[in-house]
Protein backbone atom coordinates (compact mmCIF):
# COMPACT_ATOMS: atom_id res chain seq x y z
CA UNK A 1 0.00 0.00 0.00
CA UNK A 2 1.45 3.38 -0.76
CA UNK A 3 1.14 6.25 1.46
CA UNK A 4 -1.61 9.38 0.91
CA UNK A 5 0.77 11.51 2.69
CA UNK A 6 4.66 11.49 2.52
CA UNK A 7 6.90 14.36 3.70
CA UNK A 8 10.52 13.95 3.76
CA UNK A 9 12.81 15.91 5.33
CA UNK A 10 10.75 19.06 4.76
CA UNK A 11 12.10 22.32 6.39
CA UNK A 12 9.85 25.41 5.60
CA UNK A 13 10.07 29.23 6.91
CA UNK A 14 8.32 32.10 5.56
CA UNK A 15 11.70 34.34 6.53
CA UNK A 16 14.69 33.65 5.77
CA UNK A 17 16.73 32.00 9.23
CA UNK A 18 13.94 31.59 10.80
CA UNK A 19 12.44 28.06 10.53
CA UNK A 20 8.82 27.34 11.26
CA UNK A 21 8.86 23.67 10.42
CA UNK A 22 12.33 22.10 10.18
CA UNK A 23 13.45 18.33 9.30
CA UNK A 24 9.66 17.18 8.93
CA UNK A 25 9.22 13.36 8.61
CA UNK A 26 5.61 12.21 8.11
CA UNK A 27 3.81 8.95 6.80
CA UNK A 28 0.14 9.16 6.54
CA UNK A 29 -1.33 5.59 5.55
CA UNK A 30 -4.54 5.15 3.34
CA UNK A 31 -7.31 4.13 6.23
CA UNK A 32 -5.02 5.98 9.03
CA UNK A 33 -7.17 8.62 10.99
CA UNK A 34 -5.13 11.01 12.69
CA UNK A 35 -5.69 14.37 14.41
CA UNK A 36 -2.56 16.63 13.89
CA UNK A 37 -2.43 19.06 17.02
CA UNK A 38 -0.49 21.62 18.53
CA UNK A 39 -0.19 25.07 20.78
CA UNK A 40 -1.27 28.11 17.93
CA UNK A 41 1.55 29.37 15.75
CA UNK A 42 3.42 25.74 16.85
CA UNK A 43 2.56 25.26 12.39
CA UNK A 44 -0.37 23.35 12.05
CA UNK A 45 -1.71 25.32 9.35
CA UNK A 46 1.47 26.18 7.57
CA UNK A 47 2.10 22.25 7.21
CA UNK A 48 -1.56 21.94 6.03
CA UNK A 49 -1.05 24.62 3.21
CA UNK A 50 2.33 22.26 2.60
CA UNK A 51 -0.06 19.03 2.09
CA UNK A 52 -2.10 21.25 -0.03
CA UNK A 53 0.35 22.65 -2.20
CA UNK A 54 -0.67 26.46 -1.06
CA UNK A 55 2.95 27.10 0.04
CA UNK A 56 6.54 25.04 -1.24
CA UNK A 57 8.63 23.81 0.96
CA UNK A 58 12.36 25.58 1.65
CA UNK A 59 13.71 22.37 1.42
CA UNK A 60 12.49 18.72 1.33
CA UNK A 61 9.46 16.78 -0.68
CA UNK A 62 5.80 16.77 -0.22
CA UNK A 63 4.07 14.18 -1.78
CA UNK A 64 0.42 13.47 -1.75
CA UNK A 65 -0.59 10.10 -2.91
CA UNK A 66 2.49 9.96 -4.68
CA UNK A 67 2.37 12.98 -6.57
CA UNK A 68 3.31 16.41 -6.27
CA UNK A 69 0.58 18.19 -3.77
CA UNK A 70 -0.69 20.73 -7.01
CA UNK A 71 -1.70 17.63 -8.58
CA UNK A 72 -2.54 14.93 -5.82
CA UNK A 73 -4.88 17.43 -4.29
CA UNK A 74 -7.86 17.00 -6.48
CA UNK A 75 -8.45 14.01 -4.29
CA UNK A 76 -8.84 16.07 -0.83
CA UNK A 77 -11.48 17.73 0.59
CA UNK A 78 -10.68 20.33 2.50
CA UNK A 79 -12.47 21.88 5.01
CA UNK A 80 -11.23 25.14 6.15
CA UNK A 81 -12.72 27.64 9.12
CA UNK A 82 -15.76 29.05 8.55
CA UNK A 83 -15.28 32.48 10.30
CA UNK A 84 -12.29 32.91 7.47
CA UNK A 85 -14.69 33.29 5.00
CA UNK A 86 -17.04 36.67 4.02
CA UNK A 87 -20.19 36.88 6.43
CA UNK A 88 -22.35 38.40 4.11
CA UNK A 89 -21.53 36.38 0.70
CA UNK A 90 -24.60 36.20 -1.51
CA UNK A 91 -24.56 32.53 -2.12
CA UNK A 92 -27.34 29.87 -1.12
CA UNK A 93 -26.45 26.53 1.42
CA UNK A 94 -26.82 24.08 -2.31
CA UNK A 95 -24.92 26.45 -4.29
CA UNK A 96 -21.81 26.13 -1.49
CA UNK A 97 -21.53 22.54 -1.42
CA UNK A 98 -21.87 22.35 -5.77
CA UNK A 99 -18.61 24.24 -5.35
CA UNK A 100 -16.80 21.30 -3.83
CA UNK A 101 -17.41 19.55 -7.78
CA UNK A 102 -15.78 22.55 -9.48
CA UNK A 103 -12.60 20.66 -10.98
CA UNK A 104 -10.00 21.88 -13.36
CA UNK A 105 -11.09 19.82 -16.31
CA UNK A 106 -15.01 20.81 -16.10
CA UNK A 107 -17.12 22.22 -18.69
CA UNK A 108 -18.76 24.91 -17.95
CA UNK A 109 -21.64 24.11 -16.18
CA UNK A 110 -22.66 21.35 -12.96
CA UNK A 111 -23.83 17.96 -14.39
CA UNK A 112 -26.67 16.10 -12.94
CA UNK A 113 -24.97 14.23 -11.17
CA UNK A 114 -22.78 17.06 -9.21
CA UNK A 115 -26.24 17.79 -8.08
CA UNK A 116 -26.93 14.49 -7.08
CA UNK A 117 -23.80 13.89 -5.32
CA UNK A 118 -24.02 17.57 -3.45
CA UNK A 119 -27.46 16.64 -2.34
CA UNK A 120 -25.99 13.39 -1.18
CA UNK A 121 -23.23 15.40 1.07
CA UNK A 122 -26.22 17.88 2.34
CA UNK A 123 -28.25 14.76 3.23
CA UNK A 124 -25.08 12.59 4.85
CA UNK A 125 -24.47 16.00 7.53
CA UNK A 126 -28.07 16.21 8.00
CA UNK A 127 -28.71 20.03 6.33
CA UNK A 128 -30.71 19.06 3.01
CA UNK A 129 -33.87 20.67 4.58
CA UNK A 130 -31.56 23.92 4.44
CA UNK A 131 -30.62 23.75 0.92
CA UNK A 132 -32.21 26.66 -0.08
CA UNK A 133 -31.28 28.77 2.75
CA UNK A 134 -28.75 31.26 2.38
CA UNK A 135 -25.42 30.59 3.64
CA UNK A 136 -25.53 33.85 5.76
CA UNK A 137 -28.10 32.96 7.25
CA UNK A 138 -27.01 30.38 9.30
CA UNK A 139 -25.32 29.62 12.48
CA UNK A 140 -22.21 29.07 12.64
CA UNK A 141 -22.15 25.61 13.76
CA UNK A 142 -24.11 24.80 10.72
CA UNK A 143 -22.16 26.62 8.43
CA UNK A 144 -19.39 25.05 9.37
CA UNK A 145 -21.56 21.74 8.65
CA UNK A 146 -22.29 23.02 5.54
CA UNK A 147 -18.56 23.48 4.28
CA UNK A 148 -17.67 20.10 5.62
CA UNK A 149 -20.46 18.54 2.96
CA UNK A 150 -18.76 20.72 0.40
CA UNK A 151 -15.88 18.41 1.15
CA UNK A 152 -17.51 15.36 1.07
CA UNK A 153 -18.72 16.53 -2.17
CA UNK A 154 -15.39 16.54 -3.84
CA UNK A 155 -15.61 12.42 -3.34
CA UNK A 156 -12.26 12.77 -1.40
CA UNK A 157 -10.10 9.92 -0.59
CA UNK A 158 -8.59 11.97 2.34
CA UNK A 159 -10.60 14.27 4.19
CA UNK A 160 -8.27 17.45 6.02
CA UNK A 161 -11.07 18.93 8.42
CA UNK A 162 -9.17 22.38 10.27
CA UNK A 163 -11.17 23.00 13.79
CA UNK A 164 -13.69 20.98 12.92
CA UNK A 165 -15.46 21.23 16.69
CA UNK A 166 -14.37 24.71 17.53
CA UNK A 167 -17.68 26.22 15.89
CA UNK A 168 -20.35 23.41 16.50
CA UNK A 169 -23.24 24.10 18.41
CA UNK A 170 -23.26 21.94 21.71
CA UNK A 171 -26.50 20.47 20.99
CA UNK A 172 -24.91 19.33 17.47
CA UNK A 173 -21.55 17.76 19.14
CA UNK A 174 -22.50 14.08 20.06
CA UNK A 175 -24.14 14.07 16.47
CA UNK A 176 -20.87 15.50 14.82
CA UNK A 177 -18.61 13.21 16.30
CA UNK A 178 -21.10 10.27 14.97
CA UNK A 179 -20.22 11.59 11.73
CA UNK A 180 -16.84 11.89 12.16
CA UNK A 181 -16.71 7.85 13.18
CA UNK A 182 -19.10 6.81 10.30
CA UNK A 183 -16.84 9.18 8.11
CA UNK A 184 -13.33 7.54 9.12
CA UNK A 185 -14.81 4.07 8.64
CA UNK A 186 -14.93 4.90 4.24
CA UNK A 187 -11.85 7.02 4.10
CA UNK A 188 -8.37 9.11 5.80
CA UNK A 189 -9.07 11.35 7.77
CA UNK A 190 -7.01 14.30 9.22
CA UNK A 191 -8.49 17.06 11.71
CA UNK A 192 -6.47 19.89 12.85
CA UNK A 193 -6.73 20.75 16.36
CA UNK A 194 -5.38 23.64 18.71
CA UNK A 195 -6.39 22.51 22.03
CA UNK A 196 -6.04 18.88 22.21
CA UNK A 197 -9.97 18.62 23.60
CA UNK A 198 -10.15 16.90 20.14
CA UNK A 199 -7.67 14.12 20.33
CA UNK A 200 -10.78 12.06 20.64
CA UNK A 201 -12.34 8.86 20.24
CA UNK A 202 -10.94 6.05 17.97
CA UNK A 203 -8.17 7.94 16.21
CA UNK A 204 -5.18 6.09 14.91
CA UNK A 205 -2.52 8.31 15.21
CA UNK A 206 -1.76 11.81 17.47
CA UNK A 207 -0.12 14.36 14.93
CA UNK A 208 2.18 16.77 17.41
CA UNK A 209 3.38 19.47 15.93
CA UNK A 210 5.11 22.17 17.09
CA UNK A 211 8.37 23.48 14.94
CA UNK A 212 9.37 19.45 14.65
CA UNK A 213 6.35 17.04 13.88
CA UNK A 214 6.31 13.81 15.78
CA UNK A 215 3.81 11.17 15.12
CA UNK A 216 2.28 8.95 17.69
CA UNK A 217 -0.03 6.18 17.78
CA UNK A 218 -3.05 7.31 19.78
CA UNK A 219 -2.57 4.34 22.17
CA UNK A 220 0.79 5.89 23.30
CA UNK A 221 -0.49 9.24 23.79
CA UNK A 222 -0.34 9.88 27.04
CA UNK A 223 -0.09 13.14 29.46
CA UNK A 224 3.78 12.56 29.09
CA UNK A 225 3.86 12.98 25.38
CA UNK A 226 1.14 16.19 25.21
CA UNK A 227 3.54 18.26 28.14
CA UNK A 228 6.43 17.74 26.03
CA UNK A 229 4.59 19.30 22.89
CA UNK A 230 3.14 22.05 24.51
CA UNK A 231 6.11 22.57 26.90
CA UNK A 232 3.77 23.01 29.94
CA UNK A 233 1.32 20.93 31.49
CA UNK A 234 -1.51 19.68 29.76
CA UNK A 235 -4.71 18.25 31.77
CA UNK A 236 -5.76 14.55 30.87
CA UNK A 237 -8.95 13.58 31.07
CA UNK A 238 -8.94 9.65 30.54
CA UNK A 239 -12.72 8.87 29.81
CA UNK A 240 -13.79 5.13 28.11
CA UNK A 241 -12.16 4.82 24.65
CA UNK A 242 -10.93 8.21 24.34
CA UNK A 243 -8.84 10.96 25.55
CA UNK A 244 -10.02 14.22 26.21
CA UNK A 245 -7.32 16.90 27.18
CA UNK A 246 -7.24 20.47 27.93
CA UNK A 247 -4.55 22.78 27.79
CA UNK A 248 -3.79 24.43 30.95
CA UNK A 249 -1.08 26.49 32.17
CA UNK A 250 1.93 25.58 34.72
CA UNK A 251 0.34 27.05 37.95
CA UNK A 252 -2.91 25.84 37.27
CA UNK A 253 -2.23 22.09 37.65
CA UNK B 1 -42.86 62.82 -20.56
CA UNK B 2 -43.56 63.46 -23.96
CA UNK B 3 -42.14 66.25 -24.09
CA UNK B 4 -39.30 65.27 -22.60
CA UNK B 5 -38.95 62.35 -25.18
CA UNK B 6 -39.62 64.93 -28.11
CA UNK B 7 -36.84 67.39 -26.01
CA UNK B 8 -34.10 64.62 -26.31
CA UNK B 9 -34.57 64.18 -29.60
CA UNK B 10 -33.31 67.49 -30.53
CA UNK B 11 -30.43 67.57 -32.80
CA UNK B 12 -28.16 69.65 -30.26
CA UNK B 13 -28.92 67.67 -27.88
CA UNK B 14 -26.69 64.97 -29.22
CA UNK B 15 -24.50 64.92 -25.93
CA UNK B 16 -27.00 63.71 -23.66
CA UNK B 17 -27.86 61.53 -25.91
CA UNK B 18 -24.78 59.41 -25.98
CA UNK B 19 -24.12 60.03 -22.23
CA UNK B 20 -27.40 58.69 -21.58
CA UNK B 21 -26.58 55.77 -24.30
CA UNK B 22 -23.13 55.33 -22.71
CA UNK B 23 -24.78 54.59 -19.50
CA UNK B 24 -27.11 52.06 -20.34
CA UNK B 25 -24.58 50.02 -22.19
CA UNK B 26 -21.94 50.43 -19.69
CA UNK B 27 -24.54 48.67 -16.80
CA UNK B 28 -24.40 45.42 -17.95
CA UNK B 29 -20.77 45.91 -17.19
CA UNK B 30 -20.96 47.95 -13.89
CA UNK B 31 -23.61 44.86 -12.69
CA UNK B 32 -20.71 42.75 -12.72
CA UNK B 33 -17.70 44.54 -11.97
CA UNK B 34 -19.14 46.67 -9.05
CA UNK B 35 -20.70 43.35 -7.70
CA UNK B 36 -16.87 41.86 -7.64
CA UNK B 37 -15.72 45.15 -6.42
CA UNK B 38 -18.12 44.68 -3.37
CA UNK B 39 -17.63 41.01 -2.56
CA UNK B 40 -14.20 40.68 -3.04
CA UNK B 41 -13.28 44.14 -1.31
CA UNK B 42 -11.26 45.55 -3.38
CA UNK B 43 -12.88 49.11 -3.59
CA UNK B 44 -9.56 50.71 -2.30
CA UNK B 45 -7.99 49.11 -4.78
CA UNK B 46 -10.26 50.34 -7.62
CA UNK B 47 -10.23 54.04 -6.04
CA UNK B 48 -6.28 53.57 -6.24
CA UNK B 49 -6.70 52.80 -10.27
CA UNK B 50 -9.09 55.37 -10.77
CA UNK B 51 -6.71 58.36 -9.69
CA UNK B 52 -3.95 56.68 -10.94
CA UNK B 53 -6.30 57.01 -14.40
CA UNK B 54 -5.35 60.73 -14.22
CA UNK B 55 -1.46 60.21 -14.26
CA UNK B 56 -2.12 58.73 -17.64
CA UNK B 57 -4.48 61.21 -19.00
CA UNK B 58 -1.62 63.82 -17.92
CA UNK B 59 0.83 62.28 -19.79
CA UNK B 60 -1.16 61.85 -22.70
CA UNK B 61 -2.05 65.43 -23.14
CA UNK B 62 1.42 66.69 -22.28
CA UNK B 63 2.50 63.61 -24.88
CA UNK B 64 0.10 64.93 -27.66
CA UNK B 65 0.33 68.54 -27.21
CA UNK B 66 4.55 68.46 -27.08
CA UNK B 67 5.96 66.29 -28.94
CA UNK B 68 2.64 65.94 -31.44
CA UNK B 69 2.25 62.63 -30.22
CA UNK B 70 -1.27 62.81 -31.23
CA UNK B 71 -2.23 58.42 -31.43
CA UNK B 72 -1.78 58.87 -27.16
CA UNK B 73 -5.45 60.24 -26.84
CA UNK B 74 -6.31 61.07 -23.03
CA UNK B 75 -8.91 57.71 -22.71
CA UNK B 76 -5.68 55.54 -23.92
CA UNK B 77 -3.48 57.33 -21.49
CA UNK B 78 -6.01 56.77 -19.05
CA UNK B 79 -5.87 52.96 -19.52
CA UNK B 80 -2.77 52.55 -19.40
CA UNK B 81 -2.37 54.39 -15.90
CA UNK B 82 -5.60 52.63 -14.27
CA UNK B 83 -4.29 49.46 -15.91
CA UNK B 84 -0.85 49.44 -14.30
CA UNK B 85 -2.24 50.63 -11.01
CA UNK B 86 -4.65 47.80 -10.89
CA UNK B 87 -1.95 45.63 -11.45
CA UNK B 88 0.46 47.29 -9.24
CA UNK B 89 -1.71 46.86 -6.49
CA UNK B 90 -3.10 43.33 -7.02
CA UNK B 91 0.53 41.92 -7.26
CA UNK B 92 1.43 43.10 -4.19
CA UNK B 93 -2.04 41.84 -2.35
CA UNK B 94 -1.38 38.19 -3.78
CA UNK B 95 2.60 38.66 -2.81
CA UNK B 96 1.42 40.12 0.42
CA UNK B 97 5.14 41.12 1.01
CA UNK B 98 4.29 44.66 1.79
CA UNK B 99 1.50 46.80 3.56
CA UNK B 100 -1.35 46.47 0.75
CA UNK B 101 -3.28 49.57 1.70
CA UNK B 102 0.00 51.22 2.16
CA UNK B 103 0.58 50.33 -1.68
CA UNK B 104 -2.96 51.92 -2.26
CA UNK B 105 -2.22 54.64 -0.88
CA UNK B 106 0.80 55.39 -2.70
CA UNK B 107 -0.54 54.59 -5.95
CA UNK B 108 -3.46 56.47 -5.52
CA UNK B 109 -1.57 59.85 -4.55
CA UNK B 110 1.29 59.54 -6.88
CA UNK B 111 -0.46 58.85 -9.68
CA UNK B 112 -2.74 61.64 -9.54
CA UNK B 113 0.15 63.74 -8.88
CA UNK B 114 2.25 62.67 -11.72
CA UNK B 115 -1.39 63.78 -13.74
CA UNK B 116 -1.38 67.31 -12.26
CA UNK B 117 2.11 67.90 -12.76
CA UNK B 118 1.81 66.45 -16.61
CA UNK B 119 -1.25 68.63 -16.86
CA UNK B 120 0.53 72.17 -15.22
CA UNK B 121 3.43 71.46 -17.68
CA UNK B 122 0.74 71.05 -20.90
CA UNK B 123 0.95 74.29 -22.97
CA UNK B 124 -2.84 75.66 -23.83
CA UNK B 125 -5.89 75.34 -21.87
CA UNK B 126 -7.12 71.63 -20.75
CA UNK B 127 -10.53 70.81 -19.05
CA UNK B 128 -8.74 68.99 -16.04
CA UNK B 129 -12.12 68.66 -14.03
CA UNK B 130 -13.60 67.18 -16.68
CA UNK B 131 -11.55 64.20 -16.40
CA UNK B 132 -11.77 64.55 -12.18
CA UNK B 133 -15.94 65.23 -12.12
CA UNK B 134 -16.98 63.98 -15.20
CA UNK B 135 -17.70 66.40 -18.42
CA UNK B 136 -20.16 64.30 -20.58
CA UNK B 137 -19.28 66.70 -23.41
CA UNK B 138 -15.89 64.81 -24.23
CA UNK B 139 -18.20 61.81 -25.16
CA UNK B 140 -17.83 60.67 -28.53
CA UNK B 141 -19.55 57.61 -30.44
CA UNK B 142 -16.20 55.62 -30.47
CA UNK B 143 -16.84 55.42 -26.87
CA UNK B 144 -20.21 54.36 -27.20
CA UNK B 145 -18.25 50.67 -29.34
CA UNK B 146 -16.10 50.82 -26.43
CA UNK B 147 -18.28 50.24 -24.00
CA UNK B 148 -20.23 48.04 -26.23
CA UNK B 149 -17.10 45.95 -26.91
CA UNK B 150 -15.97 45.86 -23.15
CA UNK B 151 -19.76 44.26 -22.74
CA UNK B 152 -18.93 41.83 -24.73
CA UNK B 153 -15.24 40.98 -23.27
CA UNK B 154 -17.43 41.19 -19.36
CA UNK B 155 -20.40 38.74 -20.03
CA UNK B 156 -19.08 36.14 -22.63
CA UNK B 157 -16.37 34.80 -20.31
CA UNK B 158 -18.59 35.63 -17.38
CA UNK B 159 -21.58 33.60 -19.10
CA UNK B 160 -18.71 29.94 -19.51
CA UNK B 161 -16.92 30.77 -16.07
CA UNK B 162 -19.81 31.79 -14.44
CA UNK B 163 -19.20 28.85 -11.23
CA UNK B 164 -15.68 29.08 -11.50
CA UNK B 165 -16.29 32.91 -10.41
CA UNK B 166 -18.94 32.15 -7.96
CA UNK B 167 -16.51 29.62 -6.36
CA UNK B 168 -12.97 31.45 -6.67
CA UNK B 169 -15.04 34.59 -5.30
CA UNK B 170 -16.51 32.73 -1.92
CA UNK B 171 -13.53 30.82 -1.08
CA UNK B 172 -10.49 31.37 -3.11
CA UNK B 173 -8.18 28.66 -1.65
CA UNK B 174 -11.05 26.14 -1.78
CA UNK B 175 -11.69 27.04 -5.52
CA UNK B 176 -7.75 26.76 -6.33
CA UNK B 177 -7.64 23.54 -4.36
CA UNK B 178 -10.28 22.25 -7.08
CA UNK B 179 -7.90 23.21 -10.02
CA UNK B 180 -9.58 26.79 -10.31
CA UNK B 181 -6.36 29.82 -11.41
CA UNK B 182 -7.80 31.89 -8.63
CA UNK B 183 -4.60 34.49 -9.54
CA UNK B 184 -5.57 34.53 -12.71
CA UNK B 185 -8.97 35.10 -12.44
CA UNK B 186 -8.07 37.93 -9.91
CA UNK B 187 -5.55 39.65 -12.44
CA UNK B 188 -8.58 39.50 -14.99
CA UNK B 189 -10.81 41.03 -12.91
CA UNK B 190 -8.32 43.88 -11.77
CA UNK B 191 -7.74 44.76 -15.66
CA UNK B 192 -11.88 44.49 -16.49
CA UNK B 193 -12.20 46.79 -13.34
CA UNK B 194 -9.73 49.58 -14.70
CA UNK B 195 -11.16 49.39 -18.12
CA UNK B 196 -14.85 49.87 -16.66
CA UNK B 197 -13.51 53.11 -14.43
CA UNK B 198 -11.74 54.73 -17.75
CA UNK B 199 -15.31 53.96 -19.39
CA UNK B 200 -17.23 56.01 -17.24
CA UNK B 201 -14.35 58.76 -16.52
CA UNK B 202 -16.35 60.99 -18.73
CA UNK B 203 -19.79 60.51 -17.00
CA UNK B 204 -18.90 60.54 -13.38
CA UNK B 205 -15.50 61.64 -13.44
CA UNK B 206 -12.34 59.90 -11.61
CA UNK B 207 -12.73 61.07 -8.35
CA UNK B 208 -16.79 60.00 -8.27
CA UNK B 209 -16.38 56.87 -10.39
CA UNK B 210 -15.29 54.60 -6.81
CA UNK B 211 -19.12 55.30 -5.99
CA UNK B 212 -20.56 53.48 -9.25
CA UNK B 213 -18.67 50.44 -8.74
CA UNK B 214 -19.81 50.12 -5.17
CA UNK B 215 -23.39 51.70 -3.92
CA UNK B 216 -25.60 50.38 -6.85
CA UNK B 217 -23.60 46.37 -6.03
CA UNK B 218 -23.65 47.76 -2.24
CA UNK B 219 -27.33 48.01 -2.35
CA UNK B 220 -28.52 45.04 -4.25
CA UNK B 221 -26.38 43.24 -1.82
CA UNK B 222 -28.79 44.23 0.63
CA UNK B 223 -31.25 42.20 -1.28
CA UNK B 224 -29.68 39.34 -3.30
CA UNK B 225 -29.32 35.62 -2.52
CA UNK B 226 -27.35 34.54 -5.51
CA UNK B 227 -24.04 36.41 -6.67
CA UNK B 228 -25.84 36.39 -10.26
CA UNK B 229 -28.94 37.99 -9.02
CA UNK B 230 -27.15 40.55 -7.20
CA UNK B 231 -25.07 41.26 -10.53
CA UNK B 232 -28.79 41.74 -12.56
CA UNK B 233 -30.12 43.94 -9.71
CA UNK B 234 -27.10 46.30 -9.76
CA UNK B 235 -26.67 46.26 -13.48
CA UNK B 236 -30.26 47.64 -13.45
CA UNK B 237 -30.02 50.15 -10.33
CA UNK B 238 -26.79 51.33 -12.26
CA UNK B 239 -29.09 51.99 -15.24
CA UNK B 240 -31.54 53.58 -13.59
CA UNK B 241 -29.14 55.85 -11.58
CA UNK B 242 -27.18 56.70 -14.49
CA UNK B 243 -30.03 57.75 -16.72
CA UNK B 244 -32.20 59.56 -13.50
CA UNK B 245 -28.92 61.26 -12.76
CA UNK B 246 -28.29 62.41 -15.81
CA UNK B 247 -31.59 63.98 -16.61
CA UNK B 248 -31.73 65.32 -13.54
CA UNK B 249 -28.22 67.56 -14.47
CA UNK B 250 -29.69 68.16 -17.52
CA UNK B 251 -33.02 69.50 -16.59
CA UNK B 252 -31.74 71.46 -13.11
CA UNK B 253 -28.56 72.47 -14.80
CA UNK B 254 -26.15 70.63 -12.26
CA UNK B 255 -23.22 68.20 -12.77
CA UNK B 256 -23.93 64.95 -13.99
CA UNK B 257 -21.04 63.32 -11.52
CA UNK B 258 -22.52 64.53 -8.29
CA UNK B 259 -26.33 64.22 -9.57
CA UNK B 260 -25.90 60.85 -9.95
CA UNK B 261 -23.48 59.63 -6.85
CA UNK B 262 -26.19 61.43 -4.87
CA UNK B 263 -28.71 59.91 -6.41
CA UNK B 264 -26.96 56.66 -6.15
CA UNK B 265 -25.74 57.23 -2.43
CA UNK B 266 -29.61 58.39 -1.27
CA UNK B 267 -30.99 54.82 -2.76
CA UNK B 268 -28.08 52.63 -0.32
CA UNK B 269 -28.98 54.72 2.64
CA UNK B 270 -32.76 54.05 2.23
CA UNK B 271 -31.50 50.32 1.66
CA UNK B 272 -29.52 50.47 4.57
CA UNK B 273 -32.11 51.78 7.01
CA UNK B 274 -34.97 49.17 4.94
CA UNK B 275 -32.51 46.75 5.77
CA UNK B 276 -31.94 47.58 9.36
CA UNK B 277 -35.55 48.04 10.65
CA UNK B 278 -36.69 44.67 9.57
CA UNK B 279 -33.83 42.69 11.16
CA UNK B 280 -34.53 44.67 14.54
Amino acid sequence: MNPIIELEDLCFGYVPGELTLEHVNLTVMPGESGCIVGPNGGGKSTLLKLLLGLLQPTSGTVRLFGVAPDEGRRRVGYMPQYHLLDRVFPITVFEVVLTGRMNSWRPFWYGGEDRRAARRALDEIGLSQLADRSFSSLSGGQRQRVLIARALACDPELLLLDEPTANIDPGAEERFYELLEELRRRMTVLTVSHDLGFVNREVDSVICVNRRVVKHRAADFSAETADAVYHHHVGIIQHDHSCFCHCGEKDHA
Amino acid sequence: MLELWRELWMPELSFLRYALLLGLLASPVLGVIGTMVVTRRISSLAGASAHAALGGVGLALYLQRVFMWSFFTPELGAVLGALIAALVVGVVSLSASEREDTVIGVVWAVGMALGLLFLDRTPGYVDWQGYLFGNILLISPTELYLTLALDAAVLLPLGLFYNRLLAVSFDSTFAQLRGVRATAIYLVLLALTALTIVLLMNVVGIILVIAMLTLPAATSGFFARHLWAMMVLSGVLSAFFLTAGLLLSYFCRIPSGPAIVVLAGVFYLAALLLRRNRRG
